[in-house]
């Protein structure tokens, strides 16, 4: 997989969450991505940048435009510092939070993407991967 | 502080959002609507939401507590205008905003608060206490 492009974003307030959601939208329109397909980035986005935020204590997200074959689509990583997640299986189940929220967060963002990664440790941070192709 | 405004008209609160909205800016409207529902004795709260590109999980919750909220305070809550980009989303996310009654545009809002208040209006009519 080649990335085009690519750059990165602070995620240490409420507003970097914002601004996170308009710069996902901003590549999304410039990849021409269908008015359905770049609502889903964005949700995704905002979803998975505010878990960095609070359950991850900030971090950033990085927005690459990646490349297979013929086919182009965005992919998001959103990396922390925090705490970590002690079992991701669970994290990713529906329902499940443990910061108050409604637990659609993790599960409910990997149902907007075409691919999603969790990759976390305790006290080694937490990497969610995802990507949206065209 | 940064607000949504809400109007009032006649019995109704209306509420338009506009902004790219930040989670404590979500969680105020919710408590100067509740409190705004309180204090002039709205029976219903239309929030038109047209201008929104997406609804997540955190709006989501706000728009379901305050619909939870208005009811308690004896108020009914329509959200108006969601885009079916936001739609088609919202579902997939998982949310299909249970106890938040929703209508195509402000018009067919407006309708369905009118309606509940004569029906209550009548219910009150035929049970005097």
């Amino acid at each position: 997989m080649l990335i085009i492009r690519h750059e990165t974003l602070p995620v240490r307030a409420e507003a970097d969450v914002v601004l996170a959601r308009q710069q996902v939208r901003k590549w999304a329109l410039e990849l021409q991505f269908s008015l359905v397909d770049q609502t889903k980035l964005v949700t995704a986005a905002s979803e998975l940048a505010r878990n960095t935020l609070i359950y991850g204590g900030g971090g950033t997200m990085r927005v690459e435009v990646v490349e297979t074959g013929l086919r182009q689509g965005l992919r998001l990583v959103f990396e922390d510092q925090g705490p970590g997640i002690e079992d991701p299986e669970l994290a990713l189940r529906d329902g499940y939070t443990t910061g108050g929220g409604l637990g659609l967060g993790l599960s409910g963002s990997k149902r907007l993407v075409n691919e999603f990664e969790l990759v976390s440790a305790v006290g080694a941070g937490t990497r969610v991967t995802v990507t949206r192709w065209k | 502080m940064e607000r949504i405004p809400i109007l009032r008209m006649g019995g109704y609160l209306l509420v338009t959002i506009q902004v790219d909205m930040h989670d404590r800016l979500a969680l105020t409207l919710q408590d100067d609507l509740t409190e705004q529902i309180s204090r002039t004795s709205a029976r219903g709260v239309l929030i038109d939401i047209s201008a929104m590109e997406i609804v997540d999980s955190f709006i989501g919750r706000m728009l379901a507590n305050i619909a939870g909220m208005a009811r308690i305070l004896d108020a009914s809550t329509v959200v108006v205008g969601m885009q079916p980009a936001v739609a088609i989303t919202l579902v997939e996310l998982g949310l299909s905003l249970p106890g938040v009654r929703t209508a195509l545009n402000v018009e067919r809002g407006m309708a369905l608060l009118q309606r509940d208040l004569g029906t209550q209006e009548a219910a009150h009519a035929h049970h005097p206490a």
